[in-house]
């Protein structure tokens, strides 16, 4: 029998498999589908201050190995997700449950993650400084280790949640904002957000995103997932929370030997919506086959 | 929603660059008129989104049109292959409030007519007599007209060229019609057309937008409505009139 179990931030999870923000919704769609309790957990999608509607159609477009999104942070707002999605989760989803945030200010991140970590059901926050889709906020806090620093102290003194800072990978050097956001206090860090990408549609010769650029994912970017989480891995002490392309039991497995305590699986739920169980059912066969008996263990394996 | 697996047993082309594909599989999520289904194709990341245009007895058939790599893939698959389809998704048309005293006009243009045969299948069906005008760019992309006239519609087809039917765009048609109620389905400056020409009578338009998921998780498919941001593959593709913000 082999140990599926992983504790991030000192909270046990059943298996290391989390949903990622914004390829699940607040959660109910799935629950309709299949039990959710079966999640390590799951990230719920990015939420602000106050709502969004986004950025213009359209805003997917297909790409060799994946897709591109520009949905620019769609979301009801924080009071709505306090007030009317996380009582809908809790009848459907007993375990905690990962918040992820986002801002246009150091005071925005600082407010929404104060008024979530009221919230009983959340485990932790996580804090996306990496979002490609919207100006003047995400992505800005992301590649400027200093603004990234300011972003996590101030989320720091928010919550006594466990924190987890989710980085851009388009960044010069990764492991420089990942070490200023440990510095800060951060507990764990989550990586990668998607990657700036186009397309165009050589039939009209323009852009297929209204917003023209918008982030890249899905099985295309594993690699680079995979290189930056044993990068990072290498430069901090506190867990990784891998993501990026992660399609099956196998990627789960080489991005926890690269030095993820957790991993996440973001598009292939938009193109199979029981991907996340699946990856999850064959987890076991998987580590049997070559030979991991505990994940707890593996975490690293990668390393020397 | 639901996943399966469907078999091809037809994939013909029935008019310029448009494809009709029965399938055969569980049919017991695309009854209801104007949703749609999401077809994972080898060699393509995201799904296809093909709205239904007739349902029955585990048979599916889908028409669709040939506009990029993805539909042309479909357009080569042969019978016998088994297609990965997530079924039942989007709102369809609400047809609850239509009784046999309903006049109803159905406007389709191009590849947007598909949905409107089965939902003008099931008011027949339902006792209600149904109108119907079909749209195209011209004769050799006109298809469906011998199937909508063997439900016993009062059908109408528009040519823009004029090379069959009616010359003129579907408006130029409405004004031939006696209707108390519109479902549209086809491209945006079409539907916009419809709802300015329709003026007060009352209306659902289904809308088509580009998606990933097909199921309301993505955000992809965003619209803003008078009720709000709505899905397009959620809490749509039919939008009721007042709703609509063009």
């Amino acid at each position: 029998m082999v140990d599926t179990k992983v504790t991030l931030c000192g909270i046990e999870l059943d298996n290391p498999v989390i949903p990622a923000s914004g390829t699940f919704g607040y959660g109910h769609e799935f629950a309709e589908l299949y039990d959710i309790n079966i999640l390590g957990t799951f990230s719920f999608k990015g939420t602000t201050q106050d709502p969004r509607f986004g950025n213009p159609t359209p805003r997917i477009a297909e790409v060799p190995g994946g897709m591109l999104n520009s949905v620019g942070l769609q979301n009801p707002g924080v009071r709505a997700v306090i007030e009317e999605e996380l009582p809908r989760l809790s009848r459907v989803f007993k375990k905690p449950v990962m918040a992820n945030i986002s801002g246009f200010s150091p005071e925005e991140y600082e407010s929404v993650a104060a008024e979530l970590s009221e919230c009983e059901q959340v485990g932790w926050i996580e804090v996306n400084i990496s979002c490609p889709n919207v100006h003047g906020g995400g992505i800005a806090f992301g590649t400027d280790p200093d603004h990234a620093a300011e972003v996590v102290r101030r989320v720091r003194r928010a919550t006594k949640k466990p924190l987890i800072i989710k980085l851009s990978p388009n960044v010069t050097d990764i492991c420089e904002i990942a070490t200023r956001c440990e510095a800060e206090g951060a507990d764990a860090l989550s990586l990668i957000n998607t990657l700036v990408g186009m397309q165009i549609d050589l039939k009209t010769k323009k852009p297929v995103l209204a917003n023209i650029v918008g982030g890249y994912s899905g099985p295309g970017i594993f690699p680079v997932a995979l290189r930056m989480v044993y990068q990072v891995y290498k430069s901090v002490s506190i867990p990784i929370v891998g993501m990026g392309g992660v399609s099956s039991a196998e990627d789960v497995l080489k991005m926890m030997a690269a030095g993820a305590t957790a991993v996440q699986v973001g598009s292939a739920n938009l193109v199979n919506p029981y991907a996340c169980r699946d990856i999850i059912a064959d987890l076991p066969r998987v580590m049997e086959k070559y030979g991991v008996n505990s994940l707890r263990r593996f975490i690293g394996a990668a390393h020397g | 929603m639901k996943q399966g697996l469907y078999t091809v047993i037809e994939n013909k082309q029935i008019a310029e660059r448009t494809y009709l594909l029965r399938l055969s599989g569980d049919t017991s999520e695309t009854g209801r008129p104007g949703t749609f289904v999401n077809i994972r194709l080898d060699g393509f990341y995201l799904r296809r989104p093909i709205s239904v245009c007739d349902s029955s007895n585990n048979t599916l058939t889908l028409i669709y049109k040939v506009v990029g790599a993805g539909t042309e893939a479909l357009a080569a698959t042969p019978v016998g292959v088994k297609l990965d389809l997530l079924t039942g998704l989007g709102n369809g048309y609400d047809i609850t409030s239509l009784s046999k005293g309903s006049r109803p006009l159905l406007v389709g243009g191009g590849c947007g007519s598909p949905p409107l045969y089965l939902l003008a299948k099931t008011l027949i069906a339902a006792g209600v007599p149904v109108s119907v005008i079909l749209g195209f760019n011209r004769r050799s992309e006109v298809f469906f007209e011998e199937e909508f006239r063997a439900l016993g519609v009062d059908l109408t087809i528009t040519t823009t060229d004029g090379s069959y039917g009616k010359r003129g765009f579907v408006t130029d048609a409405m004004g031939d019609v006696c209707y108390d109620c519109i479902f549209a389905c086809g491209p945006e400056p079409m539907l916009r057309a419809v709802y300015e020409k329709s003026g007060d009578i009352s209306g659902q338009f289904g809308f088509e937008e580009r998606m990933a998921c097909g199921f309301g998780v993505c955000m992809g498919c965003s619209c803003r409505t008078k009720y709000g941001p709505k899905r397009i593959c959620r809490d749509g593709p039919v939008l009721s009139k007042e709703e609509i913000i063009w």
